[in-house]
């Protein structure tokens, strides 16, 4: 395996590392000399000081024979460009792409990037799930928001303790996923009667969400 | 006509004034508002501050009703994405787009723009004029 990674940072002296750890031959293009330098005193690849989303560094990094390549730079556009010169030129059959820009991730996708880290989406979704300011969270969205899985924890004030679930009016589009009691993971059937704590996982069409949570977090 | 004019730069402001002076409907757009005073007193368009590769700002100026869009920014990995942006995505009828490095032509081989490449056409011109001249 062949990877080239564009970019910079303790992600990518990391990732390099990680590679080539696992035999995969690495190389890595960034545009400030002086990291390339320590990089390369540091690690056993190829290490190119130039610009990634240019012809003769790709080449220089054997973009020609590369199984992979990744964009990892802080600038959208860049690695937009790298991964389509890499994808167009060169043939090489994955590209990754991290975006800054939450909003770029449909734009990159329509313009052929293979797997694109939205890290900033990603990191505002994992707050939210640990940051327990909300007995709601939402843990997924399926098919570009489509569908939701999200997560609601029973307080005491939660109006249907004590309930079974056919005894509960919601509407047909949510569906009872698990209850999480503790260690345990129940499967809800008609008859399963829902406690304090109990985590409630729920898929719902996202139009419905708000009204599942009413239902049984009691709020408005 | 509706036309948008991305990087209110030399090129970008040139161009506004003169299509806006001919009374076509021009919105440029650029992330320095300072930029927009090469616009002339003869500019009757619209100014829109913003980074033009955050897509908000792109359907703020209305993208999806040009009829021509035009990208004139100082960096062709930008210039790429705006383009294609309007051309693949919001599918603008007319999008060219101004290539600073010519190496950077590649990108819009089988693209539907209209690429210009100043400093390519500067040395074809200045060798034209001297192997004729020796």
């Amino acid at each position: 395996m062949e990877i080239i990674i564009v970019g910079g940072g303790k992600i990518v002296y990391f990732l390099a590392k990680n590679f080539l750890a696992k035999g995969y031959q690495v190389s890595v293009i960034n545009k400030d000399q002086e990291y390339c330098i320590n990089l390369a005193k540091k690690l056993n690849a190829v290490i190119i000081h130039g610009d990634g989303s240019k012809l003769d560094y790709l080449e220089q990094a054997g973009a020609s024979r590369a199984d992979a390549i990744l964009a990892l730079t802080d600038n959208d556009p860049d690695n937009l460009y790298i991964c389509q010169l890499a994808q167009r030129e060169f043939e090489i059959p994955k590209t990754f792409s991290v975006i800054n820009n939450p909003d770029n991730e449909e734009i990159f996708k329509s313009l052929g990037v293979d797997t694109i880290f939205n890290t900033t989406k990603l990191i505002s979704l994992l707050i939210e799930q640990r940051v327990e300011t909300t007995d709601v969270n939402n843990l997924l969205s399926i098919e570009e928001g489509r569908l939701n899985l999200s997560q609601v924890i029973l307080k005491e004030d939660s109006p249907v303790l004590g309930k079974r679930l056919k005894e509960l009016h919601l509407p047909d589009e949510i569906v009872f996923g698990c209850v999480i009691r503790g260690e345990e993971v129940v499967i809800p059937k008609g008859s399963t009667k829902l406690l304090k704590n109990d985590k409630v996982l729920i898929i719902t069409l996202p139009e419905r969400q708000a009204e599942a949570f009413d239902v049984l977090t009691g709020g408005e | 006509m509706y036309i948008l004019i991305i990087g209110c730069g030399k090129t970008g402001s040139y161009l506004a004034n003169l299509l806006s002076k001919e009374e076509e409907n021009v919105v440029v757009i650029d992330k320095d508002a300072t930029s927009f005073e090469e616009l002339s007193a003869e500019f009757t368009g619209f100014t829109v501050e913003g980074d033009a590769t955050e897509i908000e700002v792109l359907k703020d100026a209305k993208l999806a009703k040009a009829d021509s869009v035009v990208v004139t920014t100082d960096d062709d990995n930008v210039n790429a994405m705006i383009a294609q942006i309007a051309s693949e995505l919001y599918q603008v009828p007319k999008v060219l787009v101004r290539v600073l490095d010519p190496q950077k032509e590649v990108i819009y081989k089988e693209l539907d723009v209209i690429t210009m490449t100043p400093t390519s056409l500067l040395v074809d011109k200045f060798k034209d004029k001297i192997v004729r001249s020796v």
